[in-house]
């Protein structure tokens, strides 16, 4: 009995670094696992929540993805760690993604069914705690007599699974969730069922308990195993089929520590069928936690559309294109994390990048470049787990990998490491990413003077596209945009914000050849209240550009290219 | 203890040489010499100063049940003697032979818990149940033994001598009609099956008639659920090897339903009390010799650290070793996973004494350590710490090291220690030893030049070999005799050059390419990178 909401011929797989302590607990089914863990971790004066591998955390920091997960997860804890493991794990396949967003499909369309299956798999869950837990010395046949209790209740829900299965299965239309259905209605058919209550009764062992033995080690007994009480065996009802006449012995009534060895015998044998009764119950309760945990996603997903569609904001199916077909186009595309910031709807943006590696974007601050980077993580990373995407519509490769690599503001103080730190981290991409990947780079190499940071960027840039790297890069460095522009590559293109006449910006971005001046100076003009000076308007003044133009100490006044 | 006689400088020319049919006895011994002289024999002098201790230490930890000390205190003087142990050591250099020694003698420590175990217990049957046990382990253990030792042919004359011994046991009546009568046992005792049927106070026993694992069956039908590799809920039940009067009610009425093979046990018990052959025995334990210290020249070397077997000589005193290190530092480091430094030495002509000298913490005394040891690892007859090794086998080792405890007053001090080098002068002859660190370091430079050169000067008349380590540098030049050796402040690491500042032409440029090139990140070394 495999659940295999998430994928056709697996259980959930998420990457390896993301199969952590947490994990292992979301899987092992323990309610209070998660609970547990974070308490610890509290204690032990560690963040809450366990730090993303590098690699992931950078990409979650980049493309702002707590905001995504919070929202799918609506406060619940399983929820959120789900999430974050999910989207995280991009398939590599079309057909994989077809497959969960013909689930998700049914999934939006029947929300209250998922919800109920959830619940179900919860109860199912819980029946481990309504038990009890055990001494922690219990020998085997307490250990046995729980789990046959925690068997009774979960066979209870396993029988509402299947009235629910019969109920539905006409309301689902996925692969995946019909699959399910036909499983639960043929593996926990009548017959099933009543086999299993057979067993939960016979294992009291009211009749006595019949094991067989050999000689180990020092005349020790070893290698008990329980046989199938007599009663239930139908060999004894043949004449012919006689044990030897037996050699007994009885305890005398006052014989305590002789009690106490029997005890101990029976042990022996009993300490297997208990392995064996534990065991089972654990791989129902395993199945429930499967279920839990592969609804969880789909779940979450109901919730970040049920917000969206309270926004108003537009959701579309995205169509996956095998990769090397260079396909990335996008109508209506915005930033699903923004939304969740603004009052107001956010703008979306219309990309038609098919058949272009390299798409530069250039030009002023403040003009929707980074939200726009943002928006085609966001919406790549969305696409590849199965899930919906924030634009009226998308259509993308799938990729190997989505790999940021953004300026980073924090550690100011150490001046003179910035650009050894960008450059660790690029090299750091470097030994992770692969052909085939998409790459977005925001103001990467800003941290050293123009010509030093486009150069290298140049370097990097040149070698990922020859390796088949989809590279979107944001950028005020006209001598990069320039150089990329002056070779006349089919396969960029540029792009920069959109000013209207009036000199309005509408945060769209457009086709454009890069500009000299990044309207940085314009920004900061505004900000500071400086009036125009014929200084700031030098063609290469790459002070004009910074991003954080608001900033006091950053843009100030004129300043022509930093020289070493 | 004069010079041994009969010393041949060149040990690689005595190499297989020897009688081949002597009956064999000892494989740390040549022929019946110094058998006996073993037990009892207390540590030398200088096997602290000389961190001996440590060396010892760890090459019989794990291994306390041998009592390999004594052989470690007792130096050989005669070549061929040192011969012999070198090549049991070459035999077990090489993997086929040290491992079926490592088997066999896994295999005789199980035979020995397995008798500790039969006498530990009360029932006579579980006695004999773990007596038998013990006599199939070892006449296993020296079957293979057999089998192994023809199939690895060894070359050295301990090692064939003890593969005659033992072929010749194996093929002995005595031992065939042991083992036959060991395997019989052993199969009957297996078959037996038997039932337990308990219900309340009332067991009955009796024989088993095939009925169905229940548990198989109840896991059967959840095996359904089953999502990957599950917790056990299986009890550990603690299994002492005694019984409790339930067990032995059972076992007993286990005996009375497969009487024979109970009979047949209790005779063969009686009859094999001493089936132990003394040789076999006395090999098992003197073997451990060896495989102690090759397990610790194995961990020593992993790290590139070489061994090396030494040329010895009792008369010619040019002595050199190349790369040769403290053994018990060897130890330690390894352990911590930190690299050691390695020195050579020399002395040729009328070269006898090395005298250290330079910065603290430069290894002077390391180095005094170091030529002690490998002295007395060599006149072990073993493996010694280098990469090549010509050696001296003095008649003692004499050492001097500066003393930790209290002593009331440095005078006090001072004279304690011309009272410990007067003697040793009085003892060393020209084919000793000396070893001498820091010596009169706590006293005054005039002092400390004035009796070091005197001290100085009578090792050099008599014409030992050894080191001085001292603070006083006028030492270093006494004589013809003495070498001088510094010991060095630890060179820079050579990667640090890669932080030198070199005065160049601003270019910006150049200094991308550079760094870029630092983070293999020019288009070059991406391309090599990238889906490589």
């Amino acid at each position: 009995m495999r659940v295999q909401l998430l994928h056709r011929d697996r259980d959930i797989a998420v990457e390896p670094e993301l199969r952590d302590e947490v994990f292992e607990a979301m899987l092992d089914g323990e309610l209070f696992a998660l609970a547990n863990i974070r308490r610890r971790r509290e204690r032990a004066k560690e963040p809450a929540v366990p730090p993303l591998p590098p690699r992931y955390a950078e990409l979650a920091q980049d493309l702002e993805l707590d905001t995504l997960w919070g929202a799918m997860a609506g406060g619940d804890e399983f929820l959120l760690e789900t999430a974050r493991r999910v989207v995280l794990s991009s398939l590599r396949d079309r057909d994989e993604i077809a497959y969960r967003q013909d689930v998700l499909a049914d999934c939006l369309a029947q929300r209250d069914l998922v919800a109920r299956l959830y619940e179900l798999a919860m109860e199912a869950l819980e029946a481990d705690r309504k038990v009890g837990t055990l001494w922690h010395n219990a020998g085997p046949a307490a250990i046995l007599r729980r789990s046959v209790q925690v068997l009774e209740l979960q066979v209870g829900v396993l029988e509402r699974l299947r009235e629910v299965a019969e109920q539905h299965a006409g309301d689902v239309r996925s692969e995946g969730l019909s699959r399910f259905f036909a499983m639960v209605r043929d593996e926990l058919n009548d017959d099933y069922l009543h086999s299993v209550e057979d067993h939960l009764r016979r294992l009291q062992f009211k009749r006595g308990l019949l094991q067989s033995a050999e000689l180990g080690q020092g005349d020790k007994g070893r290698n008990y195993v329980v046989r199938t009480p007599p009663d239930a065996h139908w060999t004894q009802y043949l004449p012919f089929v006689n044990r030897t006449p037996g050699l007994s012995f009885t305890i005398p009534p006052r014989d305590e520590s002789g009690f106490k060895a029997l005890d101990e015998l029976r042990d022996r044998g009993i300490n297997h069928v208990a392995d064996a009764v534990g065991r089972s119950a654990d791989h129902v309760k395993h199945f429930f936690a499967m279920l839990r945990l592969e609804l969880a996603f789909y779940l979450s997903c109901v919730n970040l559309h049920e917000q969206l569609e309270a926004r108003g904001e537009p959701t579309c199916r995205p169509e996956p294109a095998d990769l090397g077909r260079g396909a990335l186009a996008a109508a209506g595309l915005y930033d699903v994390c923004l939304t969740f910031h603004l009052e107001d709807r956010v703008v979306g943006n219309d990309l038609d990048a098919d058949g272009r590696s390299l798409v530069m974007i250039t030009g002023a601050n403040q003009g929707g470049k980074s939200t726009l980077l943002r928006s085609l993580g966001l919406a790549q990373l969305m696409m590849q787990c199965g899930m919906f995407v924030g634009a009226e519509a998308f259509g993308a490769d799938v990729c190997t990998g989505v790999f940021t690599h953004y300026k980073r503001e924090e550690d100011a103080a150490l001046e003179g490491g910035k650009l050894d730190e960008e450059l660790r981290r690029m090299s750091a991409i470097a030994d992770a990413i692969a052909p085939g990947a998409m790459l977005l780079c925001n103001e990467s190499f800003a941290s050293t003077n123009e010509r030093e940071g486009s150069e290298i960027a140049r370097q990097v840039v040149r070698a990922m596209l020859d390796r088949q790297i989809r590279v979107v890069f944001v950028t005020h460095m006209y001598d990069l945009a320039h150089g990329f522009h002056e070779q006349g590559l089919a396969h960029a293109l540029f792009l920069r914000p959109e000013r209207r006449p009036d000199g309005q910006r509408t945060f769209r971005l457009l086709e454009g050849e890069p500009l000299p001046t990044s309207f940085g100076e314009e920004s900061y003009r505004r900000i500071f209240g400086v009036p125009a000076a014929p200084a700031l308007s030098c063609a290469d003044g790459p002070a004009a550009g910074r991003d954080r133009a608001r900033r006091p100490d950053r843009g100030r006044g004129p300043r022509g290219p930093s020289r070493w | 203890m004069t010079t041994s006689d009969g010393l041949r400088p060149d040990l690689a020319s005595t190499n297989g040489a020897g009688p081949h049919d002597a009956p064999f006895t000892s494989v740390l011994f040549v022929g019946r010499d110094a058998l006996d002289a073993v037990d009892g024999v207390e540590p030398p002098e200088f096997f602290a100063d000389l961190h001996l201790d440590q060396v010892l230490e760890a090459l019989t930890r794990g291994r306390r049940r041998y009592a390999l000390e004594p052989f470690f205190f007792v130096a050989l003087h005669d070549a061929d003697a040192v011969a012999y142990r070198h090549e049991v050591q070459r035999d077990l250099e090489r993997p086929a032979v040290r491992e079926l020694v490592a088997r066999f003698a896994q295999a005789m420590q199980r035979m020995r818990d397995q008798l500790d175990q039969a006498g530990e217990l009360h029932h006579p049957l579980q006695q004999q149940s773990w007596f038998v046990d013990a006599v199939a382990t070892y006449c296993e253990a020296v079957e293979l033994l057999c089998r192994d030792l023809t199939a690895a042919g060894p070359s050295s004359r301990a090692l064939r001598g003890l593969g005659r011994h033992v072929a010749g046991y194996t093929m002995s009546k005595q031992f065939r009609l042991l083992a036959a009568e060991v395997d019989q046992l052993k199969q009957a005792f297996g078959e037996i099956r038997y039932a337990l049927q308990i219900s309340g106070a009332r067991v009955t026993v009796s024989g088993y008639a095939g009925e169905p694992d229940y548990s198989a069956q109840v896991e059967a039908t959840f095996a359904k659920f089953a999502q990957g590799a599950p917790r056990s809920y299986l009890t550990t039940i603690h299994d002492l090897a005694d019984m409790d009067h339930v067990e032995t009610q059972v076992l007993e009425r286990v005996a009375r339903i497969y009487p024979q093979p109970f009979a047949q046990r209790t005779d063969f018990c009686d009859r094999h009390r001493d089936y132990l052959d003394a040789t076999i025995a006395r090999f098992d334990r003197e073997v451990q010799f060896y495989l102690g210290y090759l397990d610790l020249v194995q961990r020593v070397r992993e790290t590139g650290l070489a061994f090396c077997y030494p040329r010895l000589s009792g008369r010619s005193k040019r002595i050199a070793a190349r790369e040769t290190f403290d053994l018990a530092l060897a130890d330690k480091l390894v352990a911590d996973g930190r690299a050691l430094v390695v020195n050579d030495f020399e002395l040729d002509g009328p070269e006898r004494m090395f005298v250290v000298s330079g910065p603290n913490n430069g290894g002077k005394t390391t180095f005094a350590r170091t030529f002690g040891q490998v002295h007395y690892l060599a006149s072990l007859g073993l493996l010694v710490p280098g990469r090549a090794a010509r050696l001296f086998l003095a008649d003692r080792i004499f050492t001097h090291f500066e003393r930790e405890e209290d002593i009331e007053t440095l005078r006090g001090k001072f004279e304690d220690e011309l009272v410990r080098v007067h003697a040793i002068l009085e003892r060393a002859t020209s084919s000793s030893i000396v070893v001498m660190n820091e010596s009169f370091g706590s006293t005054s430079l005039n002092d400390a030049r004035l009796v070091g050169t005197a001290v100085m000067q009578q090792i050099l008349d008599l014409g030992a070999l050894g080191v001085y380590v001292t603070f006083v540098e006028e030492i270093a030049s006494l004589s013809d005799a003495t070498v001088s050796m510094v010991s060095q402040v630890v060179p820079d690491d050579p990667a640090q050059r890669t932080f030198k500042v070199v005065r160049q032409p601003a270019d910006g440029r150049a200094y991308a390419w550079a760094i870029a090139e630092k983070y293999g990140l020019s288009y070059e070394r991406l391309m090599g990178r990238v889906g490589a």
